[in-house]
């Protein structure tokens, strides 16, 4: 140890309130980013693996004569897999992982919320998980030569921004379920993968559902989201939407409410849990 | 009101098991700490001496709002714990010994960044704080490195690090130097001295089952076991209470049915331990008077237990805790208290 280095700081100049709330989310979102730069891997799983899946089903729809719309839906359907297996693997096991590493209990007993903790580790994901979206999209365009009509560019956006926040705030209330209903996270987003690729529609349009059984899938943000984006880019998507764009706005809307909301209050329950049971924030070791 | 650091009355706090499922559904009670009193001045190094499962980690866990208590009261700072967690927060950070926080893909700097900002700090101040702090703990070389490319001893000084760096008003250390060598513990304690040393307004809680830690560091130090406080002074103080009776350790050949029990019936042994050591045996002897050692060696004769090593020596805090719990502090946590 140096003899000579001094610990006597200075006063420090600690934020508090929305710019606490605010460095939270950054610094969290940091890991997730920073992460996906130094772990080139992501390329070979994340975009060479879901691009196999996306050649499958375009030799399927190609081989049967369906219209070329289908290849373009099921690359955006790909890249939209992305976001989902974010959710499942990086958001909704989040706190468990977190809980098994140590973390947990640092971020609760720190000053910060932490609700800026988990917007911090969704706005890391997306922001991480969209370059991996961005890389399908444009290699699986390119490589079967996918054509796009964007009627509304606007409409596009504020669909793709309110998908995003409804499923990442599923994400976030998820990962306080994980955390609170089971210790083997691992098993439930285990269970949770492959029937969503089936209930959203990502290498379909959900149209072909059932009325009823679409509706129960469009309470996946995704499925809406998904189904608005085709109508809004392809030039027969709206043919084949579910339900009208602007109907699938509004019910975005409930949802990012909804599930933001329901973040919240499952994160304050098992918080308060965890202090008076003393468990959650356990780690096995 | 009052003025302490921390301040605890009647703290208790018991864990409802679940049982066997086959057994009744009614859960079990565990008694992790019962009326704990305890008081800690501000710019007090104050130590929590048990074995594992005395409940120290418990009483960290109130203190730093991560657990509520089932009776009593604690306040930190002057704030309730349990009332008024988001005042307590700001003022304290924490660093268990053996954990293995923060993210592995991070460099050492990025990972007490991140942690720094949780606490509201401004980066360029951090950042500063980093480089200091990492220079006098001897890791500054490591500062660019990945945390999972750290050994487990550089990896506990970053956790160490981390504990300072928001520069709290009461800093809570559990086990800091849990499986860290001779050197790195030395490295940790000078820290955790220097750190006191610097500002007489800060308050460290220390827990730790070595002696000479709590020994070496602290200003008090409160003995725990079971759940309860035993006892609660200076080392000084402790030791002094023992100093009229006579401390032996012997060496000696195989024990031949010796056991302490045996020793302990004598009017003048007042604890008595014994430990197998290669080749023989070691005992450790709180006697009530010198003379008491003739009794003692009358025995050993008898038993044709040769002695090999004669030491009388002063007390220490283990002798402390042995005369309060009646067994050394190995044997109870081999007994598996907790």
């Amino acid at each position: 140890m140096k003899a000579n280095a001094s610990l006597a700081f200075s006063a420090s100049e600690k934020v508090t309130g929305w710019r606490l709330f605010l460095k939270t989310i950054v610094a969290r979102a940091y890991p997730r980013v920073i992460g996906m730069q130094r772990e080139k891997s992501w390329m070979f799983f994340d975009v060479f693996l879901p691009m196999l899946a996306v050649s499958a089903y375009v030799f399927v729809y190609r081989a049967i004569g369906a219209p070329e719309e289908y290849v373009g839906f099921v690359v955006i359907g790909g890249a939209m897999t992305a976001f989902w297996l974010n959710i499942l693997w990086s958001m909704s096991s989040q706190l468990y992982w977190e809980k098994e590493q140590g973390n947990l209990a640092l971020y609760i007993m720190a000053p910060n919320s932490m609700m800026a903790v988990l917007l911090g580790m969704a706005l890391g994901g997306l922001v991480a998980t969209a370059l991996r979206a961005f890389a399908i999209i444009i290699i699986g365009s390119w490589i079967f030569q996918v054509q796009y009509s964007i009627t509304s560019f606007t409409q596009l956006i504020a669909v793709f921004l309110l998908a995003m926040t409804a499923l990442y705030g599923m994400g976030m209330m998820s990962a306080s379920l994980f955390l609170l209903l089971s210790r083997e996270a691992w098993h439930l987003a285990n269970l949770a993968q492959e029937p969503v690729y089936l209930a959203s529609g990502f290498y379909f349009p959900i149209k072909f559902f059932n009325f009823w059984i679409a509706a129960a899938s469009s309470l996946i943000p995704l499925t809406l989201g998904l189904d608005a984006i085709r109508q809004l880019i392809f030039p027969s998507g709206a043919l084949l939407g579910f339900l009208s764009v602007k109907f699938e706005i509004i019910a975005l809307i409930v949802l990012c409410v909804f599930f933001l909301a329901g973040a919240k209050f499952l994160l304050d329950h098992m918080e308060k849990l965890a202090i008076r049971e003393g468990r959650i924030t356990e780690n096995r070791r | 009101m009052s003025n302490f650091a921390l301040e605890t009355k009647d703290l208790g706090r018991v864990y409802k098991i679940r049982g066997n499922k086959k057994e009744s559904q009614e859960r079990k009670e565990l008694i992790a700490l019962e009326n704990v009193n305890l008081t800690v001045e501000r710019g007090e190094l104050f130590g929590l001496l048990g074995p594992n499962g005395a409940g120290k980690t418990t009483l960290i866990k109130i203190l730093t709002t991560l657990l509520a208590p089932t009776s009593g009261w604690a306040r930190v700072a002057t704030h309730d714990v349990n009332l008024n967690p988001n005042l307590v927060r700001p003022r304290i950070n924490m660093v268990s010994g053996g954990e293995s926080s923060g993210y592995g893909l991070l460099t050492v700097r990025e990972n007490l960044w991140m942690f720094s900002q949780f606490y509201g700090m401004p980066s360029k101040e951090a950042n500063q704080r980093i480089t200091e702090l990492l220079t006098m703990v001897g890791l500054e070389d490591r500062i660019n490195t990945k945390s999972s490319d750290l050994s487990t001893g550089l990896r506990q000084k970053m956790n160490i690090v981390r504990g300072f760096l928001t520069d709290p008003d009461v800093l809570f250390l559990d086990e800091p130097t849990l499986g860290l060598d001779v050197g790195a513990s030395r490295d940790v304690r000078k820290l955790i001295r220097s750190w006191m040393d610097a500002d007489k307004n800060r308050t460290l809680l220390l827990t730790t089952h070595y002696m000479v830690e709590a020994e070496e560091l602290c200003d008090r130090v409160a003995i725990i076991n079971k759940g309860k406080v035993l006892a609660c002074d200076t080392p000084a103080n402790l030791k002094r209470n023992l100093q009229r009776d006579a401390i032996f350790e012997i060496e000696t050949s195989p024990l031949n049915g010796l056991t302490d029990k045996i020793l302990a019936e004598q009017a003048e042994v007042k604890k008595a331990a014994l430990t197998e050591i290669e080749g023989g045996a070691k005992l450790e002897l709180i006697l009530t008077d010198e003379s008491g050692l003739a009794t003692v060696i009358n025995i050993l004769t008898e038993k044709n237990i040769k002695v090999r090593r004669f030491t009388k020596r002063e007390p220490t805090l283990e002798d402390v805790f042995m005369e309060l719990v009646g067994q050394r502090m190995e044997d109870v946590e081999q007994g598996g208290a907790e």
